[in-house]
């Protein structure tokens, strides 16, 4: 095996990919949640619109989406295998395990919690990203994404599985965002405080502001 | 005070292992909790059956020997202790106790609460010293270390080895150890010659062994006897990704 590859599959290799995907996904929200957040305008889409035909007709944009779909499926399968090698680590489990005294549960939950926004992540791109671009392809033209929200967020349940997918990433990022850091080694006593502040107020903006639209759409306070 | 016990039984590492229930009437809560264990076994002797096999060797918390993982935790309820510092006044009369060995794959179960820990060892080995030559020790201020330096190298170095840190991890990761030994080395001139390749080795080592990988839940220095701090694995990340990207052993 190559020094390179070595390098990614060692147990701090994954630990190195997850922590950068994971920040460039972190990126990705960022953008996300500032386009959508363009539905508040309530001016019946027509910022959002713009943006949408922008981040879905742009070149660069529709490059840097294969580097996205990239992140994803490397942060995805990169977990999956530091489950099974960690669940591997312990073959007989404690008959009595007392972690609430040391750790937080969402810290020890990652890959429930990654597993859980899993789910979400297929049923999300089957409402808007996977109908939209194979529309693309087929006929060249945008669906209207600012429709099919209103009518999607029509439905109760649906609107619930949004939430809770909003919840599942506030606790995936809680633990995610600062572990990051720890696991590029930027662990400094200067900075920690920023990293964690920072974390811990994005993790609870980044999802109460994608949780809002589904509820904004469904009471009606968006049309 | 009076003590229930469910303590692992097992009678070698191919065995399979099951929980005993043992009652315990006179226990003083000035014990340690191994001289608790050696009540048992004093108990358990006179009635003609098998003592419960248990690592011990200093009693003062220095050794790293002691491995108990004690109603769920290793080491037992305090922090910064280890199982032989850890005193019966922490338990209340009546309480039912129950004492594991602790569970890792790279750390099979040779006989009740016994767990080899040769895997630290072979870490170690892999490249946790110092090449020097012999010869007379040379002025201590012959290398100039910065007070900072030295007490980050010191704090490091306090680790003793007990596997505690394996023990609480949910991956049964063996990074804050690793990094601790990899640290009280990179942090000092002494270590800087082989400073790359120590990194390398060790992680390597680490790897082979079985240990799972970290998720950052700091389980492990909540749970460290000598409190290592979770900075070591930052620090052995930096350490290691460095050497492997510049390092020219390819």
């Amino acid at each position: 095996m190559s020094w390179f590859s070595q390098t990614l599959t060692s147990s701090i290799g994954k630990k190195l990919l997850m922590a950068l995907t994971g920040l460039f996904l972190i990126s990705f929200l960022v953008i996300h949640a500032t386009i959508n957040a363009m539905i508040f305008y309530n001016d019946g889409g027509e910022t959002f619109s713009h943006w949408g035909h922008f981040m879905g007709t742009n070149p660069i944009i529709r490059t840097l989406e294969i580097g996205l779909v990239a992140g994803f499926l490397i942060h995805i399968i990169d977990g999956l295998m530091l489950w099974k090698s960690n669940r591997d680590a312990r073959p007989v489990k404690y008959a009595v395990n007392n972690a609430a005294a040391n750790s937080t549960w969402y810290s020890r939950s990652m890959g429930l919690l990654g597993t859980l926004l899993l789910i979400f992540l297929v049923i999300h791109t089957s409402h808007f990203w996977i109908p939209n671009r194979s529309n693309q392809f087929a006929t060249g033209e945008e669906l209207n994404l600012y429709q099919m929200m209103l009518d999607i967020f029509q439905n109760p349940i649906v609107v619930l599985i949004y939430v809770l997918g909003c919840v599942s990433l506030f606790w995936h990022l809680l633990h995610g965002f600062k572990s990051a850091f720890q696991s590029l080694g930027l662990n400094h006593v200067k900075y920690n405080g920023a990293i964690s502040f920072v974390g811990t107020a994005f993790s609870i903006i980044v999802p109460i502001l994608f949780a809002l639209m589904p509820i904004s759409i469904y009471l009606g306070w968006v049309k | 005070m009076r003590l229930s016990l469910k303590v692992w039984r097992q009678s070698d590492k191919d065995a399979a292992g099951g929980f005993e229930d043992y009652k315990l009437d006179h226990v003083s809560p000035d014990m340690s909790f191994l001289e608790m264990f050696d009540v048992l076994n004093e108990q358990l002797i006179e009635e003609g059956k098998e003592p419960v096999a248990f690592d011990h060797d200093c009693r003062e918390g220095i050794c790293g020997m002691c491995s108990m993982y004690i109603n769920g935790r290793p080491h037992g309820p305090l922090r910064g202790v280890t199982t032989c510092q850890l005193h019966m006044r922490s338990f209340k009369d009546g309480d039912t106790i129950v004492v594991e060995p602790w569970r890792a794959q790279a750390f099979p179960v040779i006989k009740d609460l016994v767990v080899d820990r040769d895997a630290f060892d072979r870490v170690i080995s892999a490249g946790g010293f110092v090449s020097v030559n012999t010869g007379n020790a040379q002025d201590a201020n012959a290398l100039p270390i910065a007070k900072e330096a030295a007490d980050d190298a010191f704090a490091a170095a306090a680790c003793i080895g007990c596997g505690a840190c394996v023990a609480a991890c949910k991956n049964a990761s063996a990074m804050l150890f690793v990094s601790a030994k990899i640290s009280q080395l990179a942090l000092l001139p002494q270590g800087q010659a082989e400073r790359s390749i120590r990194a390398e080795k060790m992680v390597a080592q680490m790897d082979a062994e079985g240990f799972g990988a970290c998720t950052n839940t700091g389980a492990c220095s909540a749970e460290c006897p000598k409190e290592i701090s979770l900075e070591n694995i930052a620090r052995m990340n930096r350490e290691y990704i460095g050497a492997k990207f510049s390092s020219s052993a390819v």
